[in-house]
């Protein structure tokens, strides 16, 4: 059939709400064509979202669209819901986020594919579940046909993901809108999921939309990019036009401003500062432990196991050093941070901060020793009080840690901090909810350099931002680091970051190292199997670098950290298979000077 | 200096969204005044409460003196056919042994709202603090401390106030203590849920990585963090306690002759209900009215105190 599949013509959304009337998408036009697929990349608040809900007629109550939508010449807009709900789910079907909040929790993921494919194709059941495990296998579903019966909690991230997928694909649609599919799982997931799409589009020939920010995922996937911003199209064209030859200032920003894994050093940007090689050590950590007891039954008398969070960890800062920790969620890299600075009790270790072991200080003693480390979190909201005006928030360690300075010098030192990280200090007054996501970090690194620690900790610093914001945040923690010279351990899931800030960076597996290296070793000579899969399931904004790639995909899922066996993932011939059982601790070796390897089975 | 890149744009928006700011109380006061029914309330409720303060010079008699001329007569405005018409100013007509009724009711409302407002600070003290230690604590003591509560849960509240009442005599303070002392099992649920939340929060933790030690999280963090819904509640345990009251007064437990309270005005009013409605209706409305008033206010300053609802 000729003609595009999706037709928007000056499209118009509006929302009504109590602070105003907000224009999300502002008369757009464009087409999605038979066998495109089409990327839609833009920061939080573009309106890429509102864009395509509004083109299937599934606006929020206080929104209205104008304009016109077709799909293959049935006019969407204001056409009655019986007809779009023809359409939708069965011609035009939809991936989100979140695959938890948009599977049924109380139905088994096979009756929601199977009551799809009734509604829409009219088969018996027979039929539908034939064709819903056929469709389940298609998206690579180990064992679909036991998975059928299970609900969706008891899957994990990826998992459900691959069965909206496969729900989304089970009528054999024209169109599937992917908005943002893939943000909320770990890279390795990530790099399965978009790799699954691709082949599916391949075999049904489907039309593909994928809203994304990541340029990366856009650019490994699309062949065409609507950039989008303030509601508007700032630049369209073919992704190689956008990412080689971008034309608007916006496009170029935002490629600019997006961490690369292949360049970690960029011209315009801040440079991390290389280390003088007389630097003292300041925090030595050896072999700590940290487990939680979980409790696994018993009525009354509870039976615990422990989670090994952390388990086993050695490594050194040295003054000055940034040390980068990767790890996808679950490997306990923020567990380990808050064992470091003791806001966690640890199980086992010890940690030295500059000859003093921390486990013999007293509570006085440990409060006066965190004026000399702090942290960072990742949600700059969250972890700012609501009812707390920003000047206080960060006078607060000054307050607290420094009792007795007269109150104007601490007036004078929020001031001068808040102008080194870029604030106002007319500002002082405001409450966090008054700020945008940048501000607040801000607000929070703020917060931590006021008393000029000599170490801070990034947990996840930047990964709730923008591109943009991020790469603002990321240029001001470095040029801090090179003015006041304090170490940093940078921890991230997000391997691009890591590497343009670090200059060595330790990998975590199931709470144990499975490599550490300088940031060029680790990147250019990864030798653990966990490291090469990470890093080469990293998106680069570089769609014929992207095209020519070959991944090294991680197959399975991140197994379950109760179970002992987990950990010998990479070392499955010293495994004692019995989940609790004591298991073989690999050891790290040294592979070169500096750059050491966990024990692993050969590739 | 440091150096930021600060591309234009992103500069330009942040700065935009800085501006339009408000802070969290004048917002909630700007909500809260938005709301016609919270602001009703508290005219209607200011109005009440001043007419009970000047009670004794709004009107030409006493509460407790009774006029034999007129005993349980109608309004002198009342329509139909009456047994007895009072004159003068007896406005809301007179009891069965001839007082003033509308001043009785002030006088009611004056009884009524105090029981109302001290019983819920005996019950807003005991609970915050309570609830608070609970969930800041947490773990076993926690455990312990809110089984208890849940044991006093199950036990009749009137029963208690009634056992309390018998052993201690009609006291009119311990009225408030009574009353205030069985309603705190609500307020500290709510205060421990609360703190439970409020001390997961990452700004929390955050203090504590800033040094600050419990006293200072509890005072600065905790309590402001939990304020908003305990002032909500409040507004809405003053009815209930009132009501409380009228019921142990309905049962001849509260308020002793010649003091009055609506609980006492109704009472009696029910019992000559065919004879003379209005020694009810009067009562009756004020105390509905009052209710209506807590009622919203308390709605409108959930409404307007939660962040999210704006």
């Amino acid at each position: 059939m000729a003609g595009p599949v999706l037709s928007v013509r000056n499209l118009d959304v509006r929302f009504w709400t109590p602070d105003g009337k907000v224009h999300a998408v502002k008369n757009v036009s464009f087409d999605v064509n038979e066998g495109d697929v089409l990327g839609v990349v833009g920061e939080s608040g573009s309106g890429k979202s509102q864009l395509f809900l509004a083109a299937v007629g599934l606006l929020a109550g206080n929104g209205r669209s104008t304009g016109g939508v077709s799909y293959r010449a049935q006019e969407l807009i204001g056409a009655p819901e019986n007809i779009l709900n023809d359409i939708r789910g069965a011609k035009i079907t939809m991936i989100f986020q979140d695959p938890l909040t948009s599977l049924t929790p109380h139905m088994r993921i096979g009756d929601q594919i199977i009551e799809s494919l009734q509604t829409h194709k009219k088969m018996n059941r027979d039929e539908a579940a034939a064709r819903a495990i056929a469709t389940l296998e298609l998206v690579r579903i180990p064992e679909a046909k036991r998975r059928m019966r299970q609900y969706p909690h008891e899957l994990s991230g990826g998992m459900r993901q691959r069965v909206m997928i496969a729900m989304a694909t089970a009528c054999g649609p024209d169109l599937l809108i992917a908005d943002e599919p893939t943000t909320a799982l770990d890279v390795t997931v990530q790099a399965q999921i978009l790799e699954i799409m691709r082949d599916l589009k391949k075999e049904l020939n489907t039309s593909v939309v994928l809203i994304s920010h990541d340029m990366g995922v856009i650019a490994s996937m699309c062949d065409r990019v609507l950039v989008m911003r303030h509601g508007e199209f700032v630049e369209q064209g073919a992704a190689d036009d956008i990412f080689y030859r971008p034309q608007h200032p916006y496009t170029r920003m935002l490629l600019e401003a997006m961490p690369r894994i292949d360049r970690p050093e960029r011209p315009g940007r801040v440079a991390l500062k290389p280390l003088p090689p007389e630097s003292p050590i300041l925090l030595d950590v050896e072999d700590i432990k940290v487990h939680f007891p979980i409790r696994v039954g018993g009525t009354i008398l509870p039976k615990y196991k422990p989670l090994r969070a952390v388990d086993g960890v050695s490594f050194t800062l040295k003054q000055g050093e940034t040390l980068g920790v990767v790890g996808e969620s679950g490997c306990g890299k923020s567990t380990l941070a808050r064992a470091v600075l003791k806001l966690l009790p640890q199980t086992a270790g010890t940690v030295v901060w500059r000859g003093r072991d921390l486990k013999e200080a007293a509570k006085r003693e440990l409060r006066q020793l965190r004026k000399e480390f702090q942290i960072v979190f990742q949600d700059p909201l969250a972890s700012l009080d609501p009812r707390m005006k920003i000047g206080e928030s960060i006078a607060e360690p000054l307050r607290s840690l420094e009792p007795g300075i007269p109150r104007n010098n601490v007036n004078e030192r929020v001031a001068a901090i808040m102008e080194k990280v870029g604030l106002d200090p007319n500002w002082i007054n405001r409450y966090p909810h008054e700020f945008s996501g940048g501000q607040n970090q801000r607000v929070g690194v703020a917060r931590a350099m006021i008393l000029q620690p000599k170490l801070i900790v990034c947990d996840e610093a930047v990964s709730a931002l923008d591109v943009s914001i991020q790469a603002q945040i990321v240029d001001l923690i470095l040029s801090l680091q090179a003015e006041f010279g304090m170490s940093l351990i940078f921890i991230s899931h997000d391997l691009s970051v890591v590497r343009q800030v670090s200059h060595r960076v330790m990998v975590l597996y199931l709470g144990r190292v499975v490599e550490l290296a300088s940031r060029e070793a680790i990147y250019s000579d990864a030798r653990h199997p966990y490291t090469k899969a990470l890093i080469s399931a990293v998106m680069v904004p570089d769609p014929q670098a992207e095209r020519v790639k070959t991944r090294r995909l991680l197959t399975g899922e991140l197994p379950s950290p109760l179970d002992t066996r987990s950990a010998l993932m990479f070392l499955k011939s010293k495994r004692i298979d019995d989940p609790d059982a004591e298991q073989y601790v690999p050891r790290l070796l040294e592979v070169a000077d500096g750059h050491f390897v966990a024990e692993h089975d050969p590739i | 200096m440091a150096r930021l890149i600060t591309h234009p744009d992103a500069q330009l928006m942040e700065t935009a969204q800085a501006v339009k700011g408000r802070s969290l109380l004048t917002d909630a006061r700007r909500r809260l005044f938005r709301n016609k029914a919270a602001v009703a309330g508290m005219i209607i409720l200011a109005i009440v409460t001043l007419m009970a303060i000047f009670a004794q010079f709004l009107s030409p008699y006493a509460f407790r003196d009774q006029d034999y001329n007129f005993i349980s007569c109608a309004p002198p405005w009342w329509p139909g056919d009456v047994r007895c018409r009072a004159g003068g100013a007896h406005w809301f007509g007179t009891d069965s042994v001839g007082r003033d009724l509308f001043v009785r009711t002030l006088y009611g409302a004056q009884i009524s709202l105090e029981v109302g407002i001290f019983a819920t600070l005996v019950s807003l003290t005991i609970g915050v603090l309570y609830g608070a230690t609970a969930g800041f604590i947490g773990g076993r003591v926690d455990a312990v401390m809110m089984r208890t509560v849940d044991i006093l849960y199950s036990l009749p509240f009137i029963f208690m106030v009634i056992i309390l009442m018998v052993i201690f005599n009609q006291n009119f303070v311990l009225l408030f203590v009574a009353i205030g002392a069985v309603s705190w099992l609500t307020m500290a649920r709510i205060v421990r849920g609360q703190t439970l939340s409020a001390k997961q929060k990452e700004f929390v933790e955050a203090a504590r990585a800033a040094g600050v030690g419990s006293f200072g999280i509890i005072t600065r963090h905790i309590i402001p963090n939990v304020v908003g819904p305990v002032i909500a509640y409040v507004t809405l345990t003053i009815p209930g306690v009132i009501l409380a009251e009228s019921f142990l007064s309905f049962l001849g437990l509260g308020i002793r002759e010649p003091y009055t309270s609506w609980g006492v005005l109704i009472s009696e009013g029910a019992q000559q209900i065919e004879t003379a409605p209005w020694a009810l209706i009067f009562p009756g409305s004020f105390m509905t009215l009052t209710l209506f008033c807590f009622n919203f206010i308390g709605d409108g300053l959930r409404d307007a105190l939660d962040p999210k609802d704006r």
